[in-house]
């Protein structure tokens, strides 16, 4: 038997219902697991004693028979950007020094009703706004897979942090949100599976506005089962969140088993990128021949918007921003850099409280949104949106998923490409259309690249058809039976 | 359209967000740089085209007219950097 | 009666717009379940989505939305079967989210019209530009502290109606009649209390001025948020004299806003900003638009009460009353379902002057409103028609109105109790008649000679002598048979 922090989900689920240990001993292995892997820093909080008491309520549970389901007793880790009741939440920005809600988001109580141990909350990009997570106030992450003479390489971004947590069997699963492909680049990044649903599956109240009409939250795990069951417990109808759709959640783990024969699967021509290393064009006509090998059909489509999907994700997200982020005002809560006038404090606060990355896309936001450049920019890019959507629309006319890779890179050392911002948005470039259009999406680790990091694929589906994207994962997670391990693992490395 | 100086404070001024006079000019650069990479949207052909806005396909979900939170200034005013009593307080405002 | 503010270069006109802010009657806010009720404790009815907390999201409370079509199919007005709520983004300490939730590009009301009664009996359309709905800010208090500023939120959230006019309106009179109308309207919908002195209803101002006989306009200034009718002509007057006397001297009017201050009689330039507002409006991706059925509008318009114009007309039509007494009666709704109880199976244009007269001037000098008017509509009614089936003299029925304005009491009861009652029995009133002539020979001399005016002595000495009681008619025409006859 592998050491409990290297679980996953599904065999702690079995162990736990067998009696061969209880949740404290997942909890407590757990925090071991994350304080021997400190270096890592994917932790801004560790909630050694909310684990305790949610792993011995647990135990408590199950001794009655009353245990929850499949997550009772599970450690999981929680990003930054979802407020937490009592405890400290960050977005990790300056800005929102000693925040603690009053409140636990949507999702985040969806996962304690399912008796989930959350031990953590995990560093990201300040506001979810990088693909690296160098632009923490709390400093970067670091990958728990190391470069070929042992460099420092990020995890990707936002959610760097619950990637590498779950990539350095830190704990089974984790939670992340995924505005422009903040879930599932550092899954690639990180050799782990992540998914992001389909827009208004999961409930965005409680987590810190990025994007609002872009956030989706959702799973990291380390097989696609496991993500399949940490989404079935975090998605639902919110009527506190008015983009939350009212559909019934399917059984997305039993979904997830449903195989791919006859499944028509989309390769969209236009997912190549100038520079692109061979081994990911290599990994993606061998993803397309593991589906058709287990009774897929292969179809070429076009998304013919594609090259415009992450300029016009430019103009959307920073706008969107611009006006979420006015809030942090230094007037309720967080940071208060003081001024002889209001305007003067608020320019204070938001000047020092926000990093160089925020003040960039606050200021690009509030540029093309401001008098005479609206229609030019911020319509037009919705418009754009628009022929996105269309595309993907026309797409699914012909086939059932769409499989891409995930990102056009491997991970990178830490400190790269900071100078050129537009060089780090082309992280997301195969990622950020579905959140354009909304459409779930996951990346499913399928092999190594030369110095061997791990390479993710890309599944795409059609709105709230997350059971297929789910079949096709695991088609994808079977034939590459990916058992690469990280250098840093459960904190040893 | 490219930002100059102005632009650049003016942009700051709304989003009140401090920029040293000294860092208008990187500023407006750096910001030049991204919105130069953007404006490739102007090649798509969009006429005729709805702008796309929120979750398609759903329709509004409204409340009822119900009382069901308040009450409880604590809640809000827990995290507040400076207060008097139940009230924020802010630096002084001259209308 | 037009207004003309003459100058030394000619004569000159105003030209106003109105954008009034109406508090919509919901127990909850327009996107949070926290109350709206007034006078509360500071922070005291705020949710975390008022604070605007990290994360949270608005919901709109279907209540509102009703309100506000309502309103529209009160106003006369379009109602926009698609509408969308933008944000308006600025900074400012009473706004936590940074932006308020409005519309803006398609609000939920188009254009409507509403008449107004001015005071000589004439009437005016002035035109509805659109209403739309938005969220109200918290409130800042300036005066609390030397250095500091103090924020309530309890305001922040709460649903109101922006209902803009076209610049229809030319003098403060008008602009005042159009408000008191508004507010009459919205109140017969029950939309909004209407009630300015808390804050239920206030008005921006837009004025300029321009040459009689001149086309287009010229530049107007804002004045924010003033809060009764009377301050709303006020400013008017006093902004409009500002620019003609800036105009007369060359100069040029700055498209401004401007606040109001009774006190020192003046408009006054806001605090002017390094760079002008620039709201940046953008859809709100927190929520979708809002979409109406027919049948959602067809229901409302069903629910909507007889309005103060229909009212009017059939008060006129139907019951025979003056133009000047619908107008005042429809005024609110108390007034008017008062009279329409008054008058009920009885003479109406009686009831109108006993209510109108009588009793709106006992209500006026007491300073009460009908709502707490010791009579009872039931009472009065039931004093006209002791006065109709002659139980006692109009006379009588004055006195009886003081002591059941002073008791609250039933009419029937206090004519009862005091003996009131018309003497009906001829037999008493000839006694007294007889009486009466018997003691005064010269008198009843000047009747037979043919003087008529003497009898009008003698009514009076009869009345004298029933206190009251005698019929009148009965008197007269004893009176005349027994000296004439
Ligand atoms: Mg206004
Ligand atoms: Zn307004």
């Amino acid at each position: 038997m592998s050491k409990l922090n290297e679980l996953t989900i599904a065999q702690a689920q079995d162990g736990l219902a067998a009696g061969d240990f209880t949740a404290v001993d997942l909890a407590e292995a757990s925090l071991a697991a994350a304080k021997a892997a400190k270096d890592l820093n994917a932790f801004i909080t560790l909630t050694p004693e909310i684990a305790r008491a949610r792993a011995a309520a647990s135990d408590a549970r199950r001794a009655k028979g009353e245990a929850l389901g499949p997550l009772d007793g599970v450690p999981v880790a929680v990003k930054d950007l979802f407020c937490t009741e009592g405890v400290l939440s960050t977005a990790a920005s300056h800005i929102l020094d000693g925040f603690v809600p009053t409140y636990e988001s949507t999702v985040g109580r969806n996962l304690i009703d399912a008796g989930a141990v959350m031990i953590g909350k995990t560093n990201l990009d300040e506001f979810a706004m990088g693909s690296s997570n160098m632009t923490s106030y709390y400093g970067p992450v670091k990958n728990p897979w190391a470069g070929p003479a042992g460099e420092d390489l990020v995890p990707g971004g936002s959610s760097g942090g619950s990637a590498a947590a779950v990539a350095a069997r830190i704990c089974p699963g984790s939670l992340g949100t995924d505005t422009g492909g903040s879930i599932r680049q550092p899954a690639s990044l990180c050799g782990i599976v992540g998914m992001k649903p389909t827009y208004g599956r999961c409930s965005r109240w409680g987590i810190v506005a990025f994007a609002s009409s872009l956030d989706q939250a959702g799973p990291f795990a380390r097989t696609v089962e496991d993500a399949a069951i940490l989404l079935g417990a975090m998605a639902g109808h919110d009527p506190k969140d008015s983009t939350s759709a009212p559909h019934e959640v399917p059984d997305f783990r039993a979904a997830a088993q449903g195989g791919v024969k006859g499944l028509k699967v989309g390769i969209p021509r236009e997912y190549t990128m100038d520079g692109m290393p061979s081994e990911i064009q290599a990994l993606w006509d061998q993803g397309a021949a593991w589906l058709k090998d287990q009774g897929a059909e292969i179809k070429e489509v076009s998304l013919p918007h594609t090259k415009y999907a992450l300029p016009a994700y430019y103009i959307v997200a920073p706008a969107e921003a611009s006006s979420n982020l006015a809030r942090y005002d230094g007037v309720r809560y967080g940071l208060r850099v003081d001024g002889d006038t209001l305007d003067d404090m608020y320019a204070n606060t938001r000047g020092e409280g926000f990093g160089a990355e925020v003040r960039r896309r606050v200021l690009i936001g509030t540029y093309v949104l401001s008098a005479g450049y609206y229609d030019a920019y911020y319509v037009k890019a919705q418009k754009v949106r628009t022929r996105i959507l269309e595309d993907f629309t026309k797409a699914f006319e012909d086939v059932d998923v769409l499989l891409t890779p995930t990102a056009p890179n491997a991970a990178f050392p830490i400190g790269a490409k900071m100078d050129d911002p537009i060089a780090m948005y082309l992280n997301d470039v195969f990622t950020v259309p579905a959140n354009l259009a909304g459409l779930p999406g996951i990346s499913v680790p399928a092999g190594l690249d030369k110095d061997g990091l791990p390479l993710g694929l890309q599944l795409v589906g059609r709105p709230f058809d997350e059971e297929t994207v789910l079949r096709a994962a695991k088609a994808i997670e079977d034939a590459a039976g990916f058992d690469a391990l990280p250098k840093y693992l459960g904190g040893q490395g | 359209m490219s930002l100059d100086k102005n632009d650049v404070r003016r942009v700051a001024f709304l989003a009140r967000i401090k920029v040293d006079e000294a860092d208008l000019e990187p500023v407006a650069q750096d910001l030049n740089n991204i919105i130069g990479w953007v404006e490739q949207l102007a090649e798509v052909d969009t006429d005729g085209v709805e702008p796309m806005t929120g979750a398609a396909g759903l329709t509004m979900a409204r409340r009822d007219d119900v009382v069901t939170d308040g009450g409880d200034p604590e809640k809000v005013l827990s995290n507040a950097p400076d207060r008097v009593g139940d009230f924020y307080a802010v630096p002084k405002v001259v209308e | 009666m037009s207004y003309i503010i003459q100058g030394d270069t000619g004569d000159w006109e105003v030209v106003v717009g109105l954008e009034v802010h109406a508090q919509v009657t919901s127990q909850a806010k327009l996107f949070s379940g926290s109350p709206t009720a007034f006078g509360a404790g500071p922070n005291s009815q705020v949710s975390l989505v008022d604070a605007a907390m990290p994360g949270m999201l608005p919901v709109i409370n279907g209540y509102c939305i009703e309100q506000a079509v309502k309103t529209g199919l009160g106003l006369n007005a379009q109602i926009n079967k698609f509408s969308v709520f933008e944000r308006k983004n600025y900074f400012y300490a009473d706004l936590p989210q940074g932006y308020q939730i409005s519309q803006y590009l398609h609000p939920v009301v188009g254009e409507g019209i509403v008449t107004v009664d001015l005071a000589d009996g004439t009437t005016r359309d002035i035109g509805i530009e659109r209403l739309h709905m938005e969220q109200d800010a918290g409130k800042s208090m300036h005066d609390q502290d030397p250095t500091r500023s103090f924020i309530d939120l309890n305001r922040s959230g709460v649903c109101l109606m922006e209902i803009v006019t076209k610049p229809d309106i030319r003098s403060p009179e008008e602009a005042g009649a159009f408000v008191r109308k508004l507010r009459s309207i919205l109140r017969y919908l029950g939309t909004c209390d209407g009630n300015m002195e808390q804050g239920s209803m206030r008005a921006d101002v837009n004025v300029s001025v321009r040459k009689v006989g001149e086309d287009g306009y010229r530049t107007r200034a804002e004045i924010k948020n003033v809060n009764s009718v009377r301050f709303i002509m006020q400013a008017i007057e006093i902004e409009a004299e500002r620019q003609v006397e800036i105009h007369e001297n060359g100069g040029e009017i700055v498209q401004e806003t401007r606040l109001m201050d009774p006190v020192k009689g003046e408009t006054r330039s806001m605090r002017a900003k390094e760079f002008a507002h620039d709201y940046r409006y953008f859809p709100d991706p927190d929520l979708l638009p809002l979409e109406l059925t027919d049948d959602f509008i067809d229901g409302l318009r069903k629910t909507l009460p007889e309005l103060p114009d229909a009212k009017k007309q059939r008060f006129m039509d139907d019951m025979g009353l003056s133009a000047k007494d619908a107008t005042t009666l429809v005024a609110d709704r108390e007034s008017a379902d008062y009279f329409e109880a008054v008058a009920e199976g009885r003479d109406a244009k009686k009831a109108a002057n006993w209510v109108t007269n009588d009793l709106f001037g006992a209500l006026n000098k007491a300073g009460l409103d009908i709502t707490d008017s010791p009579i009872s509509a039931a009472h009065l009614g039931k004093l006209l028609t002791l006065i109709d089936d002659g139980t006692i003299s109009g006379k009588i029925a004055k006195d009886v109105f003081d002591i059941m304005w002073e008791t609250s009491g039933d009419p029937e009861k206090i004519v009862e109790e005091k003996g009131l009652k018309q003497i009906t029995d001829t037999g008493a009133i000839e006694a007294a008649v007889d009486e009466i002539i018997a003691a005064s020979p010269e008198q009843a001399d000047e009747v037979r000679q043919g003087n008529d005016k003497a009898i009008g002595w003698f009514v009076g000495q009869v009345m004298k002598a029933t206190q009251g009681k005698a019929n009148p008619q009965q008197v007269n025409q004893l009176l005349r048979e027994k000296l004439k006859g």
